[in-house]
């Protein structure tokens, strides 16, 4: 429907010299927009997106070039999620004495960003006036991009997007996989996941990748990092009808390391686990205590060593239904889940993070609202400081960053609608953060993430086993 | 010697889908300081032939090797060439002769294989294992590209709209002799802003040469100018080869064709296209004696009009054109006499009064077939003459570096032109006080 309306209007329109348009052009602010805007000279904006086509970790450069000079205009992105839902950004441009406007170079005057933020239309994107609420963007079928659509618009809007001609228009795609990315499904007796494979012959580094609770499998950190020379395996071990949780004990995991360290085009020996919200917890867990897990390195993002995973994940979910009066909800109704998991028994229940023996890169956000990743970070600090192991330790925290630290330019989501897995009760959660910090958290996470095992998993096996 | 270290080399190449006119980054890290490295592209073609392309490069004292910097010391390219994996590729040992890479479903992109070999290799890749392989895509057309088949009033063609709501200027696409709908060409002016039709002229069975004449590319352009998208005074005709011959004749001599701009890229104003194809195919036929074949067996064509004919009934007027008028023409064109062409086309606009509307670019080196940059250079190719349904091998002509370098800088004066004319013209504003 938003592509018919700006037809229709456009379809009036003919860029032709015509007096009754002549009298329009003078209310520049106003209405149907033309495509000139002055008396002057009739100009059609050029808009450039380069790359039209880029991973989901790179940048792209916006140039808006042919507007007449110090011309207000307003950049804006547009996508439609899997779900359905419309999700926007857009920042106030003044074009310069050459009828430009750069991205990377420009300073946005107002919109979802400001300042100068070359990829803030992408992060600061959040949904559609009149949306329904709680909504977060998640990628199902990661082999098709996401599609974005990128427009200039006259004058300095904030809204009725839909009813205006953009003067130009752009398409530019975001892929969750680079060229060559090979899928393979892992149904190995009960262990359930998926394997990124780069292009090649390999045999390349391997990622256990954890994702946290939330509902569907996600595959898309994995996807990326195969594009980045990881064989990557996205590891089911909450959703599956088939798998109870009762199964889900650190067995579970050892197999699920082994299937991927045993696989013909994985470098042996040469692995990393990687962990969101608790995936951090299981894989400080299996660092610390697994006898057959014994990787390269560790990432945790957004995790916590108070959440006793050991035993099985119903335990752990037993423990927390039993903690449950200590959940905070706030003025919004938004459930704040961290005083819950500070609230646990946790001195002999937190795990014993000094017998960890490889690289430790921890990733918060300090308004993380969902786990007390904070207290964690400095508590594991003290705990490794007291075993002898700190200096494997390497902590990154991130101010007004959030619980959900996403690949780089995802949109921020401060709060969502989830269900909570212990009780199946539909809220609101509260991850926290602030959008710009948020932005800046994930896209410097990331590249540090990357650096961080490249340095570790393709170093020569002997200065490894050393420890 | 690598694996016994046990290092990974990373290999990127960004981005890793560009569009084809494009330049990627390649970029080797991680290798030993001052390591023998090959750098190799492979790509197998619609018709199922390999193609390949090699740089032997030394990584630097941190093991890497940047292409964009360092310099090829031999290969099938040499030198600092960023692009040189792409634009010197060539059939692999083995192949058939006389092949030519064309893609013709450009919705899907080119693939290629990017591979970084230890030492200098010039052969055998296949039986060697990478130290890294990339994989890398080339699009043809933009997301939000709409493909639209025309078939209308017995014109055929492809039309290719930019994403948007519109309104876009026009362009016309002619290809050359060999016939057919090419439609690439289209699809990467389309990604750049502009409403381009490939239009169909030689070469289906039932678009007979009798039937093609001035009034089958008048409803072609009109057809373009009327598209509820195209913007009507903002329009271009641009042709190669044979196709520069039509532009040419359409822009001097039609009522009904009247483009803002025109792009004639290896063609000449001899043979006019003022009668049907058939008819000036024809009058071509009493020349095919200047017609040459070489000790290799391939044929220069370039002769056919030479000398160029004083007779003006032999030539397209072009002291008649009334719009700025760019020509592109390969200093090593085999195939027609383009650049004695342009020398008698700037004699006769002089003496007609509009010598300003033209502009002559001329590439040294370069040879007939000047497509979208970084496209590989053929030499000579398999070619069907028309009419005569022959299989020949045709000689196109250039060398290859400078028939690269040719593509690469026409296309960006040509989008330049098309630009300054369509998108940037301030002829609008005299029309706009009226």
């Amino acid at each position: 429907m938003y592509y018919f309306t700006a037809a229709f209007f456009n379809s009036k329109l003919r860029c032709v010299a015509n007096l009754t348009i002549l009298k329009q052009i003078n209310r520049v602010d106003n209405l149907i927009s033309l495509r000139s805007v002055s008396t002057q000279k009739r100009t059609c904006p050029l808009l450039s997106v380069q790359p039209v086509r880029g991973l989901l970790d790179e940048k792209f450069q916006i140039a808006v070039t042919n507007l007449p000079p110090n011309q207000k205009v307003t950049l804006h992105s547009l996508h439609q999620s899997d779900d359905k839902d419309f999700w926007e950004a857009f920042g106030h441009y003044v074009s310069d004495e050459h009828g430009s406007v750069t991205g990377f170079k420009d300073e946005s005057l107002g919109g979802t960003y400001d300042g100068t933020e070359p990829m803030g239309l992408l992060w600061s994107m959040r949904p559609i006036p009149g949306s329904r609420h709680g909504l977060r963007i998640r990628k199902r079928d990661i082999f098709r991009p996401m599609e974005v659509r990128i427009s200039v618009y006259n004058g300095h809007l904030s809204q009725g997007f839909s009813h205006q001609a953009p003067l130009a228009t752009s398409v530019t795609e975001r892929w969750y996989v680079a060229p060559g990315v090979k899928r393979v499904n892992i149904r190995e007796k009960e262990i359930r996941g998926t394997l990124f494979l780069p292009p090649g012959s390999g045999p390349y580094p391997g990622v256990l990748d954890l994702w946290g609770v939330g509902g569907d499998f996600v595959e898309y950190r994995s996807a990326l990092l195969a594009s980045h020379g990881f064989a990557s395996m996205a590891l089911e071990y909450l959703t599956p009808e088939d798998l109870s949780l009762e199964d889900t004990d650190a067995s579970y995991f050892e197999k699920a390391y082994q299937i991927l360290n045993n696989h013909p085009m994985v470098k042996k020996d040469h692995l990393a686990v990687l962990g969101l919200s608790l995936g951090s917890a299981i894989t400080l867990s299996m660092a610390s205590y697994s006898k057959v897990i014994k990787p390269q390195c560790c990432v945790c993002i957004s995790g916590s060593h108070l959440m006793p995973v050991e035993k099985s994940l119903s335990e752990l979910f037993e423990l927390m239904k039993s903690h449950a009066d200590k959940l905070c909800v706030n003025e919004d109704n938004q459930v704040i889940l961290r005083n819950l998991i500070l609230s646990l028994p946790c001195q002999s229940a937190k795990v014993d993070v000094g017998r960890i023996k490889c690289p430790l890169l921890l990733v918060n956000g300090d308004d993380d609202q969902t786990l007390p990743a904070v207290e964690s970070a400095e508590d594991m600090a003290m705990m490794m400081e007291k075993a002898g192991n700190r200096h494997l330790l390497e902590i990154l925290m991130y101010p007004d960053a959030g619980h959900l630290i996403e690949p780089p330019y995802s949109p921020h989501f401060r709060a969502t609608n989830y269900k909570l897995e212990w009780t199946k009760e539909k809220i609101v959660m509260l991850w926290g953060g602030q959008t710009k910090p948020h932005a800046y958290a994930q896209e410097d996470a990331w590249k540090k993430i990357l650096a961080f095992l490249w340095q570790h998993l393709s170093a020569p096996v002997s200065t490894v086993t050393s420890f | 010697m690598l694996t016994e270290v046990g290092t990974c080399p990373l290999l990127s190449v960004q981005p890793s889908r560009a569009q084809v006119d494009e330049k990627v980054q390649i970029v080797v890290m991680n290798l030993l300081p001052n390591q023998k490295v090959t750098l190799h592209s492979l790509h197998q073609s619609e018709d199922k032939d390999f193609w390949e392309a090699f740089g032997h490069y030394i990584s630097d004292e941190y093991g890497t090797v940047t292409v964009a910097k360092d310099e090829s010391l031999g290969g099938t390219y040499e030198g600092t060439e960023q692009m040189g994996l792409l634009w010197s590729m060539r059939p692999i040992p083995g192949s058939r002769p006389g092949l030519r890479l064309r893609k013709m479903n450009i919705l899907t992109p080119i693939v290629i294989h990017i591979s970084v070999y230890g030492g200098h290799l010039s052969q055998g890749f296949s039986q060697q294992t990478p130290l890294a392989t990339s994989v890398t895509e080339r699009w043809y057309v933009a997301p939000g590209v709409q493909r639209v088949n025309i078939r209308e009033n017995g014109v055929r063609g492809t039309l290719f709209l930019p994403p948007g709501p519109g309104l876009y200027p026009g362009v016309l696409d002619l290809w050359g002799g060999g016939g057919g709908l090419v439609e690439y060409r289209s699809g990467l002016l389309a990604s750049h802003g502009f409403a381009s039709m490939a239009l169909e002229y030689l070469g289906p069975e039932d678009l007979r040469t009798a039937d093609v004449d001035v009034s089958y590319f008048e409803k072609a352009y009109q057809i373009l100018q009327n598209h509820p998208k195209v913007q009507r005074d903002r329009m271009a005709m641009l042709g190669l080869s044979f196709g520069s011959a039509v532009t040419l004749s359409m822009a001097a001599y039609s009522k009904v064709i009247k483009p803002q701009c025109c792009v004639c890229i290896s063609g000449s104003h001899v043979f006019p296209v003022d009668k049907s194809l058939f008819e000036v195919f024809e009058g071509m036929k009493k020349y095919i004696g200047r017609v040459q074949v070489n000790e290799e067996n391939q044929v220069i064509h370039r002769n056919i009009i030479l000398p160029i004919p004083s007779d003006p009934a032999l030539k397209v007027d072009v002291g008649r054109i009334k719009c700025p008028l760019l020509l592109v023409n390969a200093g090593d064109d085999q195939n027609w006499a383009s650049v004695e062409s342009a020398e008698d086309m700037e004699m006769m606009m002089e003496k007609a009064g509009n010598r300003d509307l033209l502009t002559v670019l001329t590439y040294p080196g370069a040879g007939h077939l000047i497509e979208p940059p970084y496209s590989p250079h053929f030499r000579a190719s398999n070619f069907i003459l028309q009419g005569v349904k022959e299989k020949i091998v045709m000689l196109w002509g250039g060398q290859t570096k400078p028939h690269a370098y040719a593509q690469e800088d026409s296309w960006e004066k040509i989008l330049a032109f098309l630009r300054k004319h369509l998108y940037f013209s301030s002829n609008f504003a005299v029309k706009a006080k009226l």
